[in-house]
């Protein structure tokens, strides 16, 4: 692999490369320029870091942001793991419909997935509905942060399932049959080999859970009742909401993103470094 | 010398397709057993029901005595050597060996003399540290055949081990294997498609084609005696002719009668008869009762290997003699060089 990067590329292969080149300059290096620039100037365009500052006094949205995505993450994690694990050791044909039921919400929008749920867990909704035949008070489920958890790990469940169930798809066989060959039941095999060998899955399907969670708006919104503030629905209001202020939005916009990168770097350490960590 | 492993009626069959049929081997304490066959003949299946990983549908697999059909590979004193090594790619040399003593809780003390003890049996010291994934394919094998001996199974099971290496290492290797299984006096339950690395390795020989054991016995039984076309055939070169017996060792072979040394055929029963290549003499045609056209003369190094075509059949001849090509020449063969088999029905 280090061989190709050396070696001189030729003009094809530029004029090949140079349309990712313009669209990762136009929809990624210019966004970002502009969230920086926007995050370091004054509604006049004079450079000042008070905006930076300003950040501060929301820490506390912040704290619950990364507080309930780290829950919802780590529910996937407990759900989609031994899902993943399953589906990687059925029958061809068996995985392709359970992969199928998978992805199939999925197909459905977002927005009205989300909506679902509002009808579902509302004082007058179906579980609420359902209790009253037996006499039981409704209980309050909607505009709770349970339910933004919920929310969360509904819609974002699959993103786990699908990099756990790659990597583990990836194991050979044979090497879970050595492990049971040396004295390892089913239990021994998972912990011993499987879950060392799944963390580059556990890593990414954390990643891809955990970014979106933490930064979502609608489903605080239309879950949480708007009582569950969230760094999403901040952000959301300096741009199209009261509060105006789209050189404050920025610098949440750009506090977050340092956050969530310390938080992968951190994360990251764990899959690339020492396996005897985790043994 | 008693039975480790007995194999009694063993029947498998998946997807509708006969897998094995009445399988049947007794292998014996401290032997070096090795199933041979061509591939999908059964012999990999064969293994892992041994090892655990498959059940016959029919059949018993004992076990010094006991019958282990239903025990589970990770409870039976038995361990493997898998066929594209399956080392831990996640743990370095030392705790890929180390991983059945851990599994076992054997304390830390204990576990590092005996990788140590392994480490010097398949010369691998100073590899302890290694990532497995930055090894050879020689070292590869080596600390696979360590991982399984480390826990002193009474019986080691070794799915064509040596099939990824190439020719010299491979030779290098089965000597070494070799000697392994003598010092540790442990039984080897060898697989492989090679027929020269079972004749120079094993005790036993067992000779499977689809499904079926063709034949058991020693290297030289198996060679010097085959008892089909097939073993023939598989176990070296072979020329295999049709023939029909006359009487008791008189076989007639392309309307020229034979002296033979076999006996026990019916008047006229139609016949394989089988000569292996180094055993026919180039003779001057003149008195011949055999003859062909040298087609083509290949130097193999020890021997020339012809190509003779005559009316009704292609001769494969190795001699260290060369003919010319394109010249006619004579064939003989003496009495005892003629192999007589009852043709198999299939």
């Amino acid at each position: 692999m280090n061989e190709n990067t050396h070696t001189h590329r030729s003009l094809l292969q530029k004029l090949i490369a140079a349309p990712y080149i313009v669209w990762m300059i136009v929809f990624i290096i210019v966004p970002l320029a502009m969230v920086a620039y926007f995050a370091m100037t004054t509604a006049d365009g004079v450079f000042t870091l008070e905006n930076i500052k300003d950040v501060w006094q929301y820490a506390n949205i912040f704290v619950r942001s990364i507080w309930l995505a780290a829950i919802a993450t780590v529910i996937c994690l407990v759900i989609a793991y031994p899902a993943a694990y399953i589906l990687s050791r059925t029958s061809a044909s068996a995985q392709s419909t359970l992969l199928m039921l998978v992805m199939l919400p999925m197909w459905m929008n977002f927005l009205l997935r989300t909506y679902a749920w509002m009808t579902i867990l509302g004082n007058n909704g179906l579980i609420n509905s359902f209790l009253g035949l037996f006499g039981i008070d409704s209980i309050k489920m909607l505009n709770t942060q349970g339910a933004v958890v919920l929310g969360m790990v509904y819609n974002y469940l699959p993103y786990m399932i699908l990099p756990l169930y790659t990597v583990m798809m990836k194991i050979d066989k044979s090497v879970l049959e050595a492990a049971h060959d040396l004295g390892c039941n089913g239990a021994k095999t998972l912990f011993k080999v499987v879950m060392p060998l799944s963390i580059p899955g556990i890593t990414s399907g954390i990643t891809m859970v955990f970014v979106p969670a933490i930064s979502t708006f609608i489903i605080s919104r239309m879950l949480g009742g708007g009582s569950q503030l969230l760094i999403g629905d901040l952000i959301e209001m300096q741009f199209l909401g009261n509060s105006y202020n789209p050189n404050l939005g920025s610098a949440i916009s750009l506090v977050l993103m340092v956050i969530v990168l310390i938080i992968m770097t951190v994360m990251n350490q764990f899959d690339a470094g020492d396996d005897k960590v985790l043994m | 010398m008693g039975k480790i492993v007995s194999l009694d009626n063993i029947c498998l069959s998946f997807e509708g397709e006969q897998i094995l049929n009445n399988i049947n081997l007794d292998i014996f304490d401290k032997e070096f057993v090795t199933l041979l066959g061509p591939s999908g003949c059964g012999k990999t299946t064969t293994l892992r029901i041994i090892g655990g990983f498959l059940e016959p549908d029919l059949g018993d697999v004992i076990f010094d005595g006991k019958k282990m059909n239903n025990i589970p590979p990770h409870k039976r004193n038995i361990n493997t050597v898998f066929q594209r090594y399956a080392l831990f790619p996640h743990l370095n040399v030392y705790d890929n060996i180390a991983f059945g003593l851990r599994v076992k809780k054997l304390n830390e003390k204990e576990i590092k003399e005996r990788v140590f003890e392994m480490l010097k049996l398949v010369n691998l010291v100073g590899f302890e540290n290694r990532s497995v994934q930055r090894l050879s394919g020689g070292q590869q094998q080596r600390v696979a055949i360590a991982r399984a001996l480390i826990n002193r199974p009474k019986v080691l099971l070794l799915d064509e081990p040596l099939g990824a290496l190439d020719l010299k290492l491979r030779k290098e290797m089965q000597i070494e294997l070799k000697k392994i299984q003598q010092s540790l006096e442990i039984t080897f339950i060898y697989v492989t498609h090679d027929q020269e690395e079972a004749l120079t390795m094993s005790d036993t020989v067992v000779v499977m084609n689809n499904g079926v054991i063709q034949q058991i016995g020693t290297p030289q039984d198996i060679y010097n005696e085959p008892v089909n076309a097939f073993v023939a055939d598989f176990i070296g070169e072979s020329n295999i002719i049709d023939g029909i017996m006359l009487k008791d060792c008189l076989v007639n072979i392309f309307g020229q009668e034979f002296e033979c040394v076999d006996k026990g055929f019916s008047l006229n029963e139609e016949v394989d008869v089988v000569i292996r290549p180094e055993d026919i003499h180039i003779i001057p045609k003149d008195n011949a009762r055999l003859f062909g056209t040298v087609e083509t003369v290949t130097f193999k190094g020890v021997h020339y290997e012809m190509l003779v075509r005559s009316d009704n059949f292609n001769w494969l001849i190795h001699s260290t003699k060369a003919a010319e090509q394109g010249s006619v020449i004579g064939m003989d063969v003496d009495p005892f060089d003629i192999h007589i088999m009852k043709k198999t029905t299939e």
